[in-house]
C-alpha cells in the first residue's frame, strides 16, 4: 500500500484522497457508508472561534452539474469542537484536519492557538476564501498583503502542518499562494468555490438568502485544473487539488495538474461511497500503468 | 442506519397530471429496514442531464408484506419529471432511511388527526398505519385546490375517518384545510401536519391557539440528506438545525411560526 502515499509538509498520508471542508460534515455523518479508515484525510467543517448561525435559509441552489451554496459558516465554535466532536472523531485511523476560518486575523490566531493543543489534529487548513461571509473569509484570500498577513500571523502560532485554502476569485491566483508561501505556509488547497448567483425567473427573486454564493461540482473542474496547474508551476510547497472531483480520473487529472493530494467536496452529496470509488480507481490505474508510487504521477505531464 | 442501495421499480401509477405513485422493492431482495413514518429518502435522478442532486422524497407508506416502499413523487421540476417519466424494471438507487419520525401520543385514547395538502398527505398515509397498528384511531383531513389534487383517498380511508377539503369545493368542504368543520366539531389531543407552507402554519396557529400538540413536516431544499452540508437549516428556538437530520418532523413549540 505504500505506493498511495503522499507527504504534504511533514505530513504523510496513506493515500491522496481526502474530503473537502464544508461537504463531509466532521466525517461520522459518512461512516455508515465508507470505512472512514480509509482515507488519506478528513478536512472537518469549517470553524471559527466562536459559534456562527451561519446564513439564512434558502442557502442552496442547484444548477448544471453543481450547485450554489451560502451555508456561511454555521458551526459551533472551537470550544464546542474541542469538547465534544474532536472526541468522537479523533481515533479513526486518518488524518482529521480542521479548517479555520475568522472575521479578524486574532481571529485565526486564536483558532489556531486552541488546536494546536490536539495531539490527533496534526495540521490545520486556513480558510481565506469562504466567499459567503460578510467579514473576513475570502476578503484574506483575494489581496497577496492580507493572505501574507494572516498566514504569518497563525504560522508563528501554529507549529503544526499548516495548509492554507486559496480563493479562485481571484485575477492572479498564483500571486496568492506564492504570498503565503514566503510566509511559511507549508501547503496550498485549491480552490474553494466560485463567487456565483442564482435567479428565480418566476419569482423574479435571487435564489439565495444572501443573493451571491459560491459554486461547486464538476462545472468548475477545468478551471480548478487550471488553476491547480498553475500554482504547481509556481511554488514549491505541495499543492492539494480540488474542484468538481466526481470520480477517479477526476483525481489523477488533479494529481497530474501537479496535486499532491485531493478533496473529494461536492460530490459526496451524490454519492456518499465517491471516495471509496475514486480510491479504487487510483488504485486500479496505478496497476494498469505500472507505476510503482502515485508521487511519480504529481505534475508529470 | 443508513444505506445506499438500488432499487427496482415495481409500478408506476399516474394519480393525476402532476403526481405519480411508484412502488419499489431492494434489487437484492434483501428485507427492508425498520422505518418509521415522516422518513425519506434521497434518490439519484438517472436520465436528467440538468439534475445534479439526489431528489428527497418522503415515504408514502411501507408494505412489509410486500417489501415495497411506495413514493409519491410531485413533478415539480426536471428531477421529478424523470422520475415520474420511470419505467417499471428500471433501477433507482436510494439512500435511505433519513431524517427522523413523527411521535406517537402517550396513550390509546387520544385522538389524533391527520392533515395533508396536495403532496404532503405522503407522510400522512404510512403514519395513519402505524397509528392504527398501534391501537389509535387516526383521523385524516386532506385538502387540495380542486378534486383531481386529493390524492389515495381509498388508502387512507383504510385506516380511519377521511375528512376532504377543496379550495374550489369540487369535493368535500369548500374552503382550506383549517376551515373544515371537523376542526370545530371534534377535540384533537394531536396533530399532524405535511404540506405547502401556509397551509403549515396556519394549522399549527390553530393548534397553539387551542393548545393542542401538533407535529409538522418540513421540506427544506437539501444538497446532501443527511447532515454533511447544512444546507436545509430551519430557524429554531435552538437556532438553524438541519431539516434532514433534526427533522425534518418538528414538534411546533421548536420552530419560530406562531405569529
Amino acid at each position: 500500500m505504500d505506493r498511495l502515499k503522499v507527504k504534504i509538509g511533514n505530513l504523510e498520508l496513506k493515500n491522496p484522497v481526502m474530503t473537502a471542508s464544508g461537504t463531509f460534515g466532521y466525517g461520522k455523518e459518512y461512516a455508515d457508508f465508507i470505512d472512514l479508515n480509509r482515507l488519506g484525510g478528513i478536512v472537518v467543517k469549517g470553524t471559527t472561534l466562536e459559534a456562527r448561525q451561519g446564513n439564512d435559509y434558502p442557502r442552496m441552489a442547484e444548477t448544471p452539474s453543481g450547485m450554489l451554496n451560502a451555508v456561511g459558516l454555521q458551526n459551533k465554535g472551537a470550544d464546542y469542537f474541542i469538547d465534544h466532536l474532536y472526541p468522537e472523531i479523533c481515533d479513526y485511523d486518518t488524518n482529521i484536519i480542521v479548517n479555520v476560518s475568522g472575521s479578524t486575523i486574532d481571529d485565526y490566531v486564536r483558532c489556531a492557538e486552541k488546536l494546536v493543543a490536539l495531539d490527533k489534529i496534526p495540521a490545520i487548513e486556513l480558510n481565506i476564501s469562504c466567499p459567503n461571509v460578510k467579514e473576513g473569509g475570502m476578503s484574506f484570500g483575494i489581496s497577496p498583503k492580507a493572505a501574507a498577513e494572516v498566514t504569518k500571523a497563525v504560522r508563528s502560532a501554529y507549529t503544526k502542518t499548516l495548509i492554507v485554502k486559496l480563493s479562485p476569485n481571484v485575477t492572479d491566483i498564483t500571486e496568492i499562494a506564492r504570498a503565503v508561501e514566503a510566509e511559511g505556509a507549508d501547503s496550498v488547497s485549491l480552490v474553494n468555490t466560485f463567487l456565483g448567483m442564482a435567479i428565480d425567473a418566476e419569482k423574479r427573486k435571487p435564489v439565495l438568502s444572501t443573493i451571491t454564493g459560491g459554486l461547486s461540482g464538476p462545472c468548475i473542474k477545468p478551471i480548478a485544473l487550471r488553476m491547480v496547474w498553475q500554482v504547481f508551476h509556481t511554488v514549491k510547497i505541495p499543492v492539494i487539488g480540488m474542484g468538481g472531483i466526481s470520480n477517479w480520473k477526476d483525481a489523477i487529472e488533479f494529481i497530474l495538474a501537479g496535486s499532491s493530494a485531493i478533496q473529494v467536496g461536492t460530490y459526496n452529496f451524490v454519492d456518499p461511497t465517491i471516495t471509496m470509488k475514486i480510491l479504487d480507481g487510483i488504485e486500479s490505474y496505478l496497476d494498469r500503468h505500472h507505476i510503482q508510487s502515485i508521487n511519480e504521477l504529481i505534475g508529470n505531464l | 442506519m443508513k444505506k445506499m442501495i438500488d432499487f427496482e421499480i415495481l409500478s408506476n401509477e399516474k394519480l393525476n397530471d402532476q403526481n405519480h405513485l411508484l412502488k419499489i422493492t431492494p434489487l437484492n431482495h434483501e428485507k427492508l429496514p425498520q422505518i418509521y413514518p415522516g422518513q425519506f429518502v434521497e434518490i439519484y435522478v438517472p436520465n436528467s442531464k440538468s439534475t445534479f442532486l439526489r431528489r428527497p422524497i418522503s415515504i408514502n407508506f411501507v408494505d412489509e408484506s410486500q417489501n415495497t416502499l411506495w413514493l409519491l413523487i410531485q413533478n415539480v421540476g426536471n428531477g421529478t419529471a424523470a422520475l415520474c417519466a420511470s419505467k417499471i424494471g428500471q433501477k433507482l438507487n436510494i439512500i435511505f432511511p433519513l431524517g427522523n419520525s413523527f411521535t406517537l401520543p402517550d396513550n390509546q385514547n387520544k385522538r389524533t388527526l391527520l392533515v395533508g395538502g396536495g403532496v404532503g398527505i405522503a407522510p400522512m398515509l404510512f403514519l395513519g398505519k402505524v397509528l392504527k397498528n398501534n391501537g389509535f384511531v387516526p383521523e385524516f383531513l386532506l385538502g387540495g385546490r380542486s378534486a383531481s389534487d386529493v390524492l389515495q383517498i381509498d388508502e387512507f380511508e383504510k385506516f380511519g375517518k377521511t375528512n376532504i377539503t377543496t379550495e374550489d369545493g369540487s369535493l368535500g368542504e369548500k374552503g382550506f384545510v383549517t376551515h373544515h368543520s371537523v376542526l370545530a366539531k371534534q377535540h384533537y389531543d394531536k396533530i399532524y401536519a405535511c404540506g405547502p407552507k401556509p397551509m403549515m402554519v396556519a394549522i399549527s396557529n390553530y393548534a397553539y391557539v387551542q393548545n393542542i400538540e401538533c407535529e409538522v413536516s418540513l421540506e427544506n431544499m437539501m444538497a446532501c440528506g443527511f447532515g454533511a452540508c447544512l444546507c436545509c437549516v430551519e430557524k429554531t428556538i435552538r437556532g438553524n438545525v438541519c431539516v434532514c437530520t433534526e427533522g425534518p418532523v418538528f414538534n411546533i413549540k421548536e420552530l419560530t411560526w406562531i405569529d
